[in-house]
């Protein structure tokens, strides 16, 4: 038999990252338009619009303050978007998954894969909303292209904890709940818009629970050029939340691909 | 086929499939010989789909014995399942992917050269007349095109072992005959078939050798025409008519002991040969202006016999 070597994990999560990336060439125009318009519009109508009335915050204009949010939000969405509708979409709809069980692919290689696509769609969506703060000026340090391979950690996180809504959801609809109960808060309370810092006590101490907290505080410090031991507490943080997800949403989808 | 050393493409034995307190394969054995076109009959929840998943290594078996090209599927599901050619009863092609990139992605889960993919998808398009439509998006095939695709779409690795799940349900007259031709073609390749269907003809055409199921059991296994023969003879004849009409037309002519029975208002005979009773037969129905039929003895024959409840679509 010349075929006998069984193929491995890597090899089986890559090609089922792969069929996504091939698919995802076919949407590249609107999805970079996606990646590049909406920050750009933030930052425009809140970081030029809204910052001209804002004083500076610790030495930064408006603009600058919330550009690595900017960025880093942009990961969350991304990731979050995708390991959803999209994950769900080729779970439940159109069979995907199905379909490649009965390949040597498995259970495993599929959630690595669906989550390593996430990562590589989320890093491509950082280095775009670099490449626009960057040519507003607002990227004082070259430390600032490590969002792109934060932006990969934080979508491994982000599509991690959307894959746990995933396996449960029974149709699109159950994920309004999550985008209204955690996403859009996140956006809103992670310390993009303002300073966890200055804000009432309730407000820090919930944002420190938001994993989205500590992913801004590194995309800033990074943009900034400024890192500082304590960020070693928002990394550890965004990694246990990725390992504790990933086998959360793991053993969800294994039992709900079980035949 | 030649030697007792020749190893089996699928052996079974006491195969059993359980969810929960639902006894899907009630112990099972069957044997399906390299290169042989093999079927499984059985009305909706017979067992078929449970079995073919166990042989697809995409279920473990909760009892038994099961070995598909020599290998067990549980503990090298990956290796059999490299080798397997699955076409599943719903379509689950790609929609997101053009025709030819559904099959061009496809050969990428399967250890081999992405040059001998390419080919492969070629040649496969061209086998099964999807040529015009090979850039063509999912959603504009009809019917019979996508399940072409998805025969195709199952010989991209060049699989030992194809697994067709009921391959023509839904397809009209001409779509169902092309794939059923294709079929046929492979046989001079070598390739193992294993289906299941709802239609007899279509086991009768394809299958060297088949079982029917029922209730997770197998009620009867061999050739076709050997088991139309044994279970219900050559010829049968139904006659439409009323009991007391009946009793009129069959007086003196010993039937009792053909095997018959009763649907409705008509009454179907299971002849070994056809003899003079069958002349006769005839020629009483038309002096009563009964309905008579005459005809040969299909699988359906055998089928209703053993099952003895209707086919359900």
């Amino acid at each position: 038999m010349t075929r006998d070597a069984p193929p491995g994990f890597v090899f089986g999560m890559y090609q089922v990252a792969a069929r996504n990336l091939i698919v995802w060439r076919s949407y590249l125009l609107p999805s970079v338009l996606g990646n590049f318009g909406e920050p750009l519009l933030y930052l425009l109508a809140l970081g030029f619009g809204l910052g001209a009335i804002v004083p500076e915050i610790g030495g930064m204009s408006y603009a600058e303050f919330i550009a690595p949010g900017l960025i880093v939000s942009t990961v969350m969405y991304t990731s979050t978007f995708e390991a959803t509708f999209g994950t769900y979409t080729r779970l439940a709809s159109q069979k995907t998954f199905e379909a490649l069980l009965a390949t040597p692919i498995t259970v495993p290689e599929i959630v690595a894969g669906e989550v390593l696509f996430c990562g590589v769609k989320s890093a491509f969506g950082a280095a775009s909303v670099l490449t626009v703060i960057t040519l507003f000026g607002l990227t004082p340090s070259w430390l600032a292209l490590g969002v792109i391979p934060l932006g990969f950690v934080a979508g491994l996180m982000f599509s991690s904890m959307a894959l746990v809504m995933t396996a449960v959801a029974k149709s699109y609809e159950f994920f309004n709940y999550y985008f209204t109960l955690l996403v859009a808060p996140m956006f809103l309370f992670s310390g993009i818009f303002f300073p966890l810092d200055r804000a009432p006590r309730w407000a820090s101490r919930f944002a420190e629970i938001l994993p989205l907290t500590h992913v801004v505080r590194l995309s800033r410090a990074l943009v900034r050029g400024s890192p500082s031991p304590a960020l070693l507490f928002d990394l550890t943080v965004m990694l246990a939340v990725l390992a504790v997800a990933y086998i959360a949403a793991f053993s969800l989808l294994r039992s709900r691909m079980k035949i | 086929m030649s030697g007792a050393a020749v190893e089996a493409a699928v052996e079974a034995t006491a195969l059993g499939k359980r969810y929960g307190e639902l006894e899907a394969v009630a112990g099972i054995d069957f044997r399906i010989e390299r290169g042989e076109y093999f079927g499984f009959l059985g009305p909706n929840g017979a067992g078929k789909t449970s079995t073919l998943r166990m042989v697809q290594a995409v279920s473990a078996p909760s009892a038994g014995r099961l070995r598909v090209l020599g290998l067990d599927p549980v503990r090298d599901g990956k290796r059999v399942r490299a080798r397997l050619g699955v076409c599943a009863q719903d379509d689950t092609l790609d929609p997101d992917l053009r025709v030819l990139d559904n099959l061009r992605v496809y050969g990428r889960y399967f250890p081999q050269d992405a040059r001998v993919t390419a080919e492969r998808a070629e040649q496969l398009i061209q086998f099964l007349a999807l040529g015009e439509k090979r850039m063509k998006k999912i959603q504009e095939l009809s019917g019979g095109m996508k399940r072409r695709l998805m025969v195709a779409r199952a010989l991209i690795n060049d699989p030992e072992l194809l697994v067709l799940d009921e391959p023509t349900t839904g397809l009209d007259p001409q779509a169902r005959h092309l794939i059923w031709q294709k079929l046929r073609e492979l046989r001079a390749r070598g390739v193992t078939l294993l289906l299941t269907t709802h239609y007899m003809d279509e086991a009768e055409r394809l299958c060297d050798r088949l079982m029917i199921m029922d209730r997770g059991k197998i009620l009867a296994e061999g050739a076709p025409r050997a088991l139309i023969e044994t279970h219900v003879g050559r010829e049968v004849v139904e006659l439409e008519s009323e009991a007391v009409v009946e009793q009129r037309i069959v007086e003196g002519l010993e039937l009792a002991r053909v095997p018959s029975e009763k649907r409705a208002d008509v009454r179907t005979w299971f002849f070994r040969e056809r003899d003079a009773r069958v002349e006769l037969l005839v020629e009483r129905a038309r002096e009563h202006g009964a309905r008579c039929l005459v005809r040969n003895a299909t699988l359906e024959d055998v089928f209703l016999k053993l099952t003895g409840r209707e086919l359900e679509e």
